[in-house]
C-alpha cells in the first residue's frame, strides 16, 4: 500500500491525548479510594466474615452421666455412636446428590426429602441430622465421597443404651430431643434445638446433673467444609454419674414377678424411704426413644389400652379395696371405737336401707381377726360409726389423697372421699351410705401403689411416714436437693402417734393374713416375719367371678412387708386383673424372700455373674466393635 | 539497524511489566499451591517467555507493514470467529476455543482484538488523514467494524471478552474526532437499545442476567454469583493494611474466593498483600499506562498514535472493570487483569501489544 501521500507530521490532538492521561488517573484514583474504603475502614468488618467462613464451631456433646443401682451396678450405659449430617451451607445442587446419598445411607430417598422439608425454614447453618447410628459401611462411604458429597458430615457422640425389654424402663425413663415446647418454658431456657433431653423418669428429673455441658470445637475448614485445621475447643464436661437406691436383685425379683401380668410392684425402705424397685407393665424399650422413634412404635404405645407409658407404680389411681381396712383399723383403734366391737358376720349387713356384702359368712368378728379375715361386714359397721370426716382425716394422715413426694415426674395424688370433697367436685352433699363403701376401700377412694406402701408401713413403723425417693443421698449439691424436693411436694417426712397397744393389735393382724386364717396365707414365707394386706378392686358393679372376660377381673391388691413391726421392707403390688389379693401376696413374696436371703447372707449385694439383667447391646458402630459392657449373665 | 533500533526500545516500560509479571507469578503460584492447578505459576512463566519472544519479533515489524494487512488481517479474523463457532471446543457451555491438538487451544477472541486495534487505527487515520470531519456514515462503517466481530464474540457467549471491544470503538471516535454532539446522540441511543434489549430479555444470557442481578444485589441469592462477589469483597477487605501474608490469604488458600488465579488474582493479592500491595499494583498499572500514553504523544505519525491509544484504552478497560469486579464495582463479566491472571492468550496477546508500541516508538524519529 502506497503511503507516500501521507503528511507524516500531522499529529493528533494533543490535548486529546494529554486528557487520557487525566482520565487513566481518575480510573485508577477511583479504584484506590473504594480499596481504602474496603481494606481500611472496612478491614474488621471483613476480617470478622472471613474467620465466619472459614471457622466452623463444633460442637463436642458432653456424655451422659451413667446411672447405676445402690451398689454401682451399672442401668444405664452409654455407647459410641456416628451420626451423619446434612450441611447445606456451601451446598447448591443438593437435589441432584440425594439418589446416591439415598443410596449410600440406605435411607429410602422419600425419607431424606422428607427430612429436608421438614427443615426447609431453619436456618442455612443448621445441620439436618440425616441417620444416627451409622453402619462402618455408611462411614466408609462419606469418606470415600468426601469430595463430591461435601455436605455429608458425620459427628461422634454417646447414645444411652437402656436395658432390654424394658427393665426398668419407667423408673429410669428415656431421652430425647427437647421439644418446641419445651423450649418456650423458662425451664429449659439453657437449652438449644436439637439437644437430648431427659423425658421421662430418673432422666428427666436428674436431667440437670446427668446431662453435663457440651463443649464445641472451632474448625478452619474450606469452602467444601472439609476440616483443615483446629482453631481452639473447649472441652465438654461429661455428665455426673448417679447411683439410685434401687438393688438391681430386688428389681430383678419385680420384674420377674410381673412377667406376663399388668401392673406395678414398688418396694422401699421404710426406715429411709428409698426405693428398693420399682416395675410395671407393660413396657416400653427405653432405647426406641434414644436413637430414632418411629412413629408407628408411638403410636402402638399410645394406642395400647395396658397404657405401658405409665409408670403404674406412682400413676396408677384404683380403689384400694381391702388394703385400706388398716387404715380404718388404725382410725377405730385411735378413736377407741375398735377395741370392743364385735360384729357378727353373715354375708353383709343392711345400712340405710341398703344390702352391703361380704365375702364369707365370718360369724362373729372382732378387731383380732376382723383384718385377717378381711371382714367386710366388720369394717361397714366401723365404718358407720366413725363417720366419713373421721375416716377421711385418717386417710390424710397416712398420706392419702396426695402426692407422696417421690422425685419421679407426673406422681398421682389419688383421692380420700369426704364431704368437703364432694360438694368440691359433685357439687352434691355426701350421704351416708357412701361411707359404708369407703369403709372397705371402695367408692370413689382411690390410692396408687407408692402411697399404700408409705401409709402401711408407716403405720407399721409406729406412725413414722417417709418421703420415697429413688436417689441415693449425697450425690447433688444441697441447693439442688432443695430445688428438686420443692419440684416434687408431696406429703413427704411425717409422723402422727399411735398408742403402743393399738400398734401391737395393727402389726400383729397384718401379720395374721398370711397366716392359715388370713386372706394371704398362701403367701405366707417360712421363717420369715412376713404382715401385709391383701385388697381387690372392683373394676365393674358387683364381681364377675366366674366371667371368662379378663378385663372385668378385679384388680388385685397387697402391700406386705418384714418384719412385721419396724419394717425394713415394704412391697406394693398391684396386678392389674389379677382377681384375688392372694394372687398379689404371692407376687410381693418373691421379692421380699429375695430381699430377706439377701439379708441373711449378710451380702451386700450378689456378684454381677448372678444377675440376671436383660442383657443390653449396642447397635454395631465403628469404634464399638465389642459391645458396651452391659451388666448381664446366661 | 537492528541494535541502533533497540536504543530507542522502551526499557523502562519493559521493566515495569516484568516486575508486574513476577507479582503475577509469585501470586499465581500462592493461590494455586493448596489446589489441583498447583504449578500454573511455571506455565504462566512459559507464556511470559513466549510473550516475550513474540513481543521482540512485533517489535522488529514495521508497523505500517501490519497496518498494510490489517484489513485482509480482519477478514481472516471474521473467519476464525465463525470458525469458532462451527468447530469450537465447548467449555462449560461456550464456545471459544479452537483445539489445535497438541494440548494447544487457540482463543482467537483475544487476537482479534489486536487486529481490531490495528484495523481501527487504520480506519480513523484514513479519516484524520483527509482533514475531514467524521462524518455520520464513518461513525456507521466504525461501528459495523468494531460490532460484527463484537456480536459473533458475544454469541460463544463471552460477555467479557467482546466488552473489551467497545474501547478500541470509543478510543478511535474520541481522537478521530468526533464531535459532541454526535457523541451526544450516540450515548443517548445506545442507552435506549441496551435498555429495550434488557426489557426484551434477548440481550443478556440468563446467566448473565443473574450475575448483573447478583451485582446490583449481592444478598439476593448468596451461593450462585452472589457468592462470588461477596466472597471478593471479604478477602480484599480482610486483607487490610498489610495484608495476611503470601500464602496465608484464608479466603484464598480455603477455596473461598472463586478462581483466584485467573479472574480474582486482584482479590487474592489484596487478601495476601493488603492496601499496600493493592496500590503499588495499582502504581504500576499507572505508570505503565502513562509510559504508553506518552508512547503515543511522541508517535512519528497518527496511525502509531491510535494503535498505542487503542491498546491503552482496552488496557485500561480490562483494569477498571476487573479490578471493578474485585472490588464490588462492577458486576462478573469474566474479564481477566491484563498481565496478573493467569492465562496464556491474554499473556501473549499482552506482549504482542507491547511489541506493536515498542515498534512505534522505535520509529519515532524515523522520516
Amino acid at each position: 500500500m502506497d503511503m507516500g501521500g501521507i503528511d507524516r507530521r500531522e499529529k493528533l490532538s494533543a490535548t486529546k491525548l494529554s486528557v487520557s492521561q487525566y482520565v487513566v488517573a481518575a480510573v485508577l484514583v477511583v479504584l484506590g479510594c473504594w480499596l481504602w474504603r474496603l481494606q481500611i475502614l472496612g478491614a474488621d468488618q471483613y476480617r470478622v466474615l472471613a474467620e465466619q467462613n472459614r471457622v466452623r464451631k463444633v460442637p463436642v456433646l458432653a456424655p451422659r452421666g451413667k446411672i447405676f443401682d445402690r451398689y454401682g451396678r451399672i442401668l444405664v450405659d452409654n455407647y459410641p455412636s456416628v451420626t451423619c449430617f446434612l450441611v447445606r451451607e456451601q451446598q447448591k445442587q443438593l437435589e441432584t446428590d440425594l439418589p446416591l446419598i439415598a443410596e449410600g445411607l440406605h435411607i429410602p430417598l422419600e425419607q431424606i426429602q422428607a427430612t429436608l422439608r421438614h427443615f426447609q425454614y431453619a436456618p442455612k447453618y443448621q445441620p439436618i441430622p440425616l441417620k444416627q447410628d451409622i453402619t462402618p459401611d455408611e462411614q466408609a462411604f462419606i469418606a470415600a465421597h468426601r469430595d463430591d458429597l461435601p455436605e455429608l458430615e458425620t459427628l461422634d457422640t454417646e447414645r444411652r443404651l437402656y436395658p432390654k425389654d424394658g427393665f426398668a424402663a419407667h423408673l429410669i425413663g428415656y431421652v430425647g430431643e427437647v421439644s418446641e415446647a419445651d423450649l418456650n418454658d423458662e425451664r429449659f431456657a439453657a437449652y438449644q434445638p436439637g439437644d437430648v433431653v431427659g423425658k421421662f423418669g430418673v432422666e428427666e428429673t436428674y436431667d440437670q446433673t446427668l446431662r453435663g455441658t457440651d463443649g464445641s470445637r472451632d474448625i478452619i475448614v474450606n469452602s467444601h467444609g472439609k476440616e483443615v485445621g483446629l482453631m481452639g475447643q473447649e472441652l465438654a464436661i461429661p455428665g455426673k454419674d448417679l447411683h439410685l437406691s434401687i438393688d438391681l436383685d430386688l428389681q430383678i425379683a419385680a420384674e420377674r414377678a410381673l412377667e406376663g401380668k399388668n401392673g406395678a410392684i414398688v418396694a422401699m425402705d421404710p426406715h429411709t424411704g428409698e426405693i428398693l424397685a420399682m416395675a410395671s407393665r407393660p413396657a416400653f424399650d427405653p432405647n426406641q426413644f434414644a436413637v430414632r422413634l418411629t412413629s408407628a412404635y408411638w403410636k402402638s404405645l399410645m394406642d395400647d389400652k395396658n397404657h405401658p407409658m405409665m409408670n403404674k407404680a406412682i400413676q396408677a389411681q384404683l380403689p384400694p379395696g381391702s388394703t385400706f381396712k388398716v387404715v380404718m383399723t388404725l382410725a377405730g383403734l385411735q378413736e377407741n371405737e375398735a377395741q370392743d366391737l364385735r360384729v357378727g358376720c353373715n354375708g353383709g349387713a343392711t345400712f340405710y336401707g341398703h344390702f352391703f356384702g361380704c365375702d364369707k359368712h365370718h360369724g362373729s368378728v372382732d378387731i383380732h381377726n376382723a383384718l385377717p379375715y378381711s371382714c367386710d361386714t366388720f369394717y361397714y359397721t366401723l365404718a358407720n360409726k366413725l363417720g366419713i370426716e373421721t375416716i377421711a382425716r385418717y386417710a390424710h394422715s397416712v398420706g392419702l389423697g396426695q402426692k407422696t413426694g417421690i422425685d419421679l415426674p407426673d406422681e398421682q395424688a389419688g383421692i380420700v372421699p369426704s364431704e368437703e370433697w364432694k360438694l368440691k367436685t359433685q357439687h352434691d352433699k355426701w350421704y351416708a351410705g357412701e361411707t359404708i363403701s369407703v369403709g372397705i376401700g371402695q367408692g370413689a377412694t382411690q390410692a396408687t401403689p407408692i402411697q399404700l406402701a408409705r401409709a402401711l408401713s408407716g403405720i407399721a413403723s409406729g406412725g413414722v411416714f417417709v418421703r420415697p425417693h429413688v436417689l441415693l443421698p449425697g450425690q447433688i449439691p444441697s441447693e439442688q436437693q432443695s430445688m428438686i424436693d420443692q419440684e416434687f411436694p408431696g406429703s413427704g417426712v411425717a409422723h402422727i402417734s399411735i398408742t403402743p397397744e393399738n400398734w401391737q393389735i395393727i402389726t400383729d393382724d397384718m401379720a395374721n393374713v398370711l397366716s392359715p386364717i388370713g386372706t394371704a396365707a398362701a403367701a405366707h414365707l417360712d421363717g420369715i416375719d412376713l404382715a401385709g394386706k391383701t385388697g381387690t378392686a372392683d373394676v365393674v358393679a358387683g364381681r364377675q367371678k366366674n366371667s371368662s372376660d379378663k378385663s372385668t377381673l378385679p384388680h388385685s391388691w397387697f402391700v406386705g412387708m418384714t418384719p412385721r413391726r419396724n419394717p425394713d421392707i415394704v412391697v406394693a403390688v398391684l396386678w392389674e386383673h389379677g382377681y384375688w389379693g392372694n394372687n398379689s401376696a404371692m407376687l410381693a413374696a418373691q421379692v421380699i424372700d429375695t430381699f430377706v436371703t439377701k439379708q441373711r447372707k449378710g451380702a451386700g449385694n450378689l456378684k454381677m455373674e448372678e444377675v440376671a439383667v436383660p442383657k443390653i447391646e449396642a447397635p454395631k458402630t465403628v469404634g464399638s466393635g465389642d459391645t458396651v459392657g452391659a451388666p448381664s449373665a446366661e | 539497524m537492528i541494535g541502533s533500533r533497540f536504543r530507542d526500545f522502551d526499557w523502562m516500560l519493559l521493566g515495569i511489566v516484568m516486575v508486574l509479571s513476577v507479582i503475577s507469578v509469585l501470586e499465581i503460584r500462592s493461590a494455586t499451591e493448596m489446589t489441583k492447578f498447583h504449578g500454573f505459576q511455571q506455565k504462566q512463566m512459559v507464556f511470559l517467555g513466549v510473550g516475550l519472544v513474540g513481543m521482540f519479533v512485533f517489535a522488529l515489524v514495521d508497523y505500517h507493514r501490519l497496518l498494510q494487512i490489517s484489513y485482509w488481517a480482519y477478514g481472516v479474523s471474521i473467519v476464525s470467529l465463525l470458525a469458532v463457532k462451527v468447530v469450537g471446543t465447548k467449555v462449560l457451555g461456550a464456545r471459544r476455543w479452537i483445539n489445535l491438538g497438541g494440548g494447544i487451544h487457540f482463543q482467537p477472541s483475544e487476537w482479534v482484538r489486536l487486529i481490531l486495534i490495528l484495523v481501527a487505527a487504520r480506519f480513523f487515520w484514513e479519516v484524520v488523514e483527509n482533514g475531514r470531519d467524521l462524518s455520520w456514515k464513518d461513525i456507521g462503517k466504525a461501528f459495523l467494524l468494531i460490532g460484527v466481530p463484537l456480536v459473533l464474540v458475544l454469541k460463544e457467549p463471552d460477555l467479557g471478552t467482546s466488552l473489551t471491544y467497545l474501547p478500541v470503538l470509543v478510543v478511535g471516535l474520541f481522537l478521530g474526532g468526533i464531535k459532541w454532539k454526535q457523541a451526544g446522540i450516540l450515548i443517548l441511543g445506545l442507552l435506549l437499545l441496551v435498555g429495550v434489549g434488557l426489557a426484551s430479555g434477548k440481550l443478556l444470557k440468563p446467566y448473565q442476567r443473574q450475575r448483573l442481578t447478583a451485582f446490583m444485589n449481592p444478598d439476593s441469592d448468596p451461593q450462585a454469583s452472589g457468592y462470588q462477589i461477596r466472597q471478593s469483597l471479604i478477602a480484599v477487605g480482610s486483607g487490610g493494611l498489610w495484608g495476611k501474608g503470601q500464602s496465608k490469604g484464608t479466603q484464598t488458600q480455603g477455596d473461598f474466593l472463586p478462581i483466584p488465579y485467573t479472574d480474582f488474582i486482584f482479590a487474592a493479592f489484596c487478601e495476601e498483600h493488603g492496601f499496600i500491595g493493592a496500590i503499588g499494583v495499582l502504581l504500576l498499572y499507572f505508570l505503565i499506562l502513562v509510559r504508553l500514553i506518552q508512547n503515543a504523544q511522541t508517535a512519528a505519525d497518527p496511525p502509531g498514535s491510535l494503535i498505542v491509544m487503542g491498546i491503552v484504552g482496552v488496557l485500561l478497560f480490562q483494569i477498571a472493570v476487573n479490578i471493578g469486579m474485585c472490588v464490588g464495582l462492577m458486576p462478573v463479566t469474566g474479564i481477566p487483569l491484563p498481565l496478573m491472571s493467569y492465562g496464556g492468550s491474554s499473556i501473549i496477546y499482552m506482549f504482542l501489544a507491547l511489541g506493536i508500541v515498542m515498534n512505534v516508538r522505535m520509529r519515532r524519529f524515523v522520516n
